[in-house]
C-alpha cells in the first residue's frame, strides 16, 4: 500500500497530503486535512451535501478522487467567510431560517454560491434546478431557495451601488 | 489498487494493457466511484485521462465535432456551436443527474458504464456517432451502438479505451431532440428515452432520419423502421403514426417499480412522436 503524495490549494491555501488511492477527496478533506465542514450523506453522489468546488466547478467531493486533486483548486465552505464576517448566503440562510438540523446546509451554501457566481440574478426555477442534487430532509425546501434569492437581490444591489 | 494520471494516450493505453489485474479509465467517475463504493468492482488500476489534453477538448473534425472521451455534460454545453448543431444530445448529457453530476459526467463515461437507461447514448445513436477507440493494436472507429454489449458489458477489450466521440457534419437544416420520461422533474433515471435526428431539404421534406430508444430493452435500439416511416414526409400524422408504431414495435423492455412493459411500450411511441416533432422545428428554424 503505497501513499500518493498530493499537492493542492483549498480555499486559496496550500496543502499537502499523503493519501491512499482508495480515498475520495471527502475523506481526505475531513480526516487528512481536519475540514470537516464538508458533510458525507450518501457517499454516491444522490444528496449533495459534500458539495465542493474543483478549479472553480462544483462537484461531489464523494465522486472525486482523492489523488486527482493533485494540483488543483479546491473550495470548501470553509472559504466562505472572510473571518467572522460571515458570507451574504450564510448570513441570509439564517435570517430566513433555511436550516434546521443542518447537516445539508454547507452543500447548499456551496452549491448556491457556485450559481450566483455563473448566475448572479437566477430566476426561482432556475435556483431549484441548480439545486437539485442538494437534498434536505428537515425544510422542505422553500426557504432555502427564498434565501438564495435574497442573497442573489442583496449582492446584485451591493454590487451596483 | 495503484492509481495514475498519465498525460498521454498512449502512456495510458500502456498502462491499462500492462496492468495484469482489472483495469478501469476514470473519466468523471461518477458510475466509477459508486461501484467502487459499493463493492462491485474492486478495480487493481485506475487510469485517471483527466491530464491528457486532447481528451479534454472540443474541436471541428471533418465538418463535424470531436469530444474528448474526458469532455463534461457542462463543458458540452457551455459550447454554444456544438449546442446549436446537436441541440438534443446537448440536453442529453445536461439531464445526467445534478449539476454536481453533469459537471463531471462524460459522454465516454455513460457509452462505457453500458446501463440500459443512458441518457446520452440514444442521443448519440441517433446522432449517428462514432466511438474512437485506441488500444494496444492501435485505432478503430465504431459507432455507438455497437459498444454497450449487455447490461453493464461493453465491446472494449482489454488495454483498450475511448479517446473520442465523432459527431457527423450536421449540415444547413438538420437537428436533433432527446426526451425522457421520469416520474420527476429532475435526477431521476429514465422509464423511456427517446432521441430523433433529421435533416430536411430545401422543401422542408425529411430527406434523413435517425432513432434510438433508450431503457426499453438491454441495450440501445436504433429504430430502422421508425427512420424510414419519417424520410419523405413533413411529418403529416400518417408519418407520425407509423413512427410511433415502429417505436412501439422495436421496444423489448422490463417490468419493474418504474414502469410496467405496456407502460413503457406505449411511452416510447409517445416521445417518438414528440422528439420527432422537435426535431422538426428545430431543423426548420435553422433553414
Ligand atoms: C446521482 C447520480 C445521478 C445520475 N443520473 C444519471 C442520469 O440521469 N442519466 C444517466 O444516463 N446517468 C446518470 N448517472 C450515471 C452517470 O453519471 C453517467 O453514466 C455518466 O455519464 C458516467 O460518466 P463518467 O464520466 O462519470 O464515467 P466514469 O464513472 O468515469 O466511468 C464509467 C465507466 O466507464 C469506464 N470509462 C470511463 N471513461 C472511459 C473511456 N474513456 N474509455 C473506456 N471506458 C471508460 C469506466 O472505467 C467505468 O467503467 C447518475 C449518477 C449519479 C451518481
Ligand atoms: S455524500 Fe456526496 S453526494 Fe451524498
Ligand atoms: S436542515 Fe436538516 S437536512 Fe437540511
Amino acid at each position: 500500500m503505497s501513499a500518493i503524495h498530493v499537492t493542492a490549494a483549498v480555499n486559496g491555501d496550500p496543502v499537502e497530503f499523503l493519501c491512499q488511492p482508495e480515498e475520495t477527496l471527502l475523506d481526505v478533506l475531513r480526516d487528512r486535512l481536519g475540514l470537516t465542514g464538508t458533510k458525507e450523506g450518501c457517499g454516491t453522489g444522490d444528496c449533495g451535501s459534500c458539495s465542493v468546488t474543483l478549479d472553480g466547478r462544483l462537484v461531489c467531493a464523494c465522486l472525486v478522487m482523492g489523488a486527482e486533486a493533485e494540483g488543483r483548486q479546491i473550495g470548501t465552505v470553509e472559504g466562505l467567510a472572510d473571518g467572522e464576517t460571515l458570507h451574504p448566503l450564510q448570513r441570509k440562510f439564517l435570517e430566513h431560517a433555511a436550516l434546521q438540523c443542518g447537516i445539508c446546509t454547507p452543500g447548499f451554501l456551496v452549491a448556491a454560491k457556485s450559481l450566483l457566481e455563473k448566475n448572479p440574478d437566477p430566476t426561482e426555477e432556475e435556483v431549484r434546478y441548480w439545486l437539485a442534487g442538494n437534498l434536505c430532509r428537515c425544510t422542505g425546501y422553500d426557504k432555502i431557495v427564498r434565501a438564495v434569492m435574497d442573497t442573489a437581490e442583496e449582492m446584485r444591489n451591493s454590487n451596483a451601488a | 489498487m495503484r492509481f495514475e494520471a498519465p498525460e498521454t494516450v498512449e502512456a495510458a493505453v500502456a498502462l491499462l494493457a500492462g496492468e495484469a489485474g482489472r483495469a478501469y479509465p476514470l473519466s468523471g467517475g461518477t458510475d466509477l466511484l459508486v461501484q467502487m463504493r459499493s463493492g462491485r468492482i474492486a478495480p487493481d488500476l485506475v487510469v485517471d485521462t483527466k491530464r491528457i489534453a486532447s481528451l479534454r477538448e472540443i474541436a471541428r473534425e471533418g465538418g463535424g465535432w470531436r469530444i474528448g472521451a474526458a469532455v463534461s455534460g457542462a463543458e458540452i454545453n457551455e459550447n454554444a456551436d456544438l449546442v446549436a448543431d446537436w441541440p438534443g444530445l446537448a440536453h442529453a448529457a445536461d439531464v445526467v443527474g445534478s449539476t454536481q453530476v453533469s459537471g463531471r459526467a462524460t459522454l465516454a463515461g455513460n457509452l462505457c458504464t453500458a446501463s440500459p437507461a443512458a441518457d446520452t447514448v440514444p442521443a448519440m445513436a441517433a446522432a449517428g456517432a462514432l466511438a474512437r477507440i485506441v488500444g494496444p493494436d492501435g485505432r478503430r472507429e465504431v459507432p455507438v451502438e455497437d459498444i454497450p454489449v449487455g447490461v453493464q458489458k461493453n465491446a472494449l477489450a482489454k488495454g483498450e479505451m475511448i479517446e473520442c466521440i465523432l459527431l457527423p457534419e450536421r449540415g444547413p437544416r438538420g437537428a436533433d431532440a432527446y426526451l425522457r420520461f421520469i416520474p420527476r422533474t429532475e435526477m431521476d433515471i429514465a422509464v423511456v428515452g427517446c432521441a430523433v435526428s433529421l435533416s430536411l431539404d430545401e422543401a422542408g421534406t425529411v430527406a434523413s432520419a435517425r432513432v434510438a430508444l433508450g431503457a426499453v430493452a438491454p441495450t440501445v435500439v436504433v429504430v430502422e423502421d421508425g427512420a424510414r416511416a419519417l424520410v419523405g414526409t413533413a411529418l403529416e400524422d400518417g408519418a407520425l403514426d407509423a413512427l410511433a408504431a415502429a417505436c412501439e414495435a422495436a421496444c423489448n423492455p422490463i417490468d419493474d417499480k418504474r414502469g410496467t412493459v405496456a407502460f413503457r411500450t406505449e411511452v416510447a411511441g409517445t416521445l417518438a412522436r414528440r422528439a420527432a416533432r422537435t426535431a422538426y422545428e428545430r431543423a426548420r428554424d435553422r433553414a
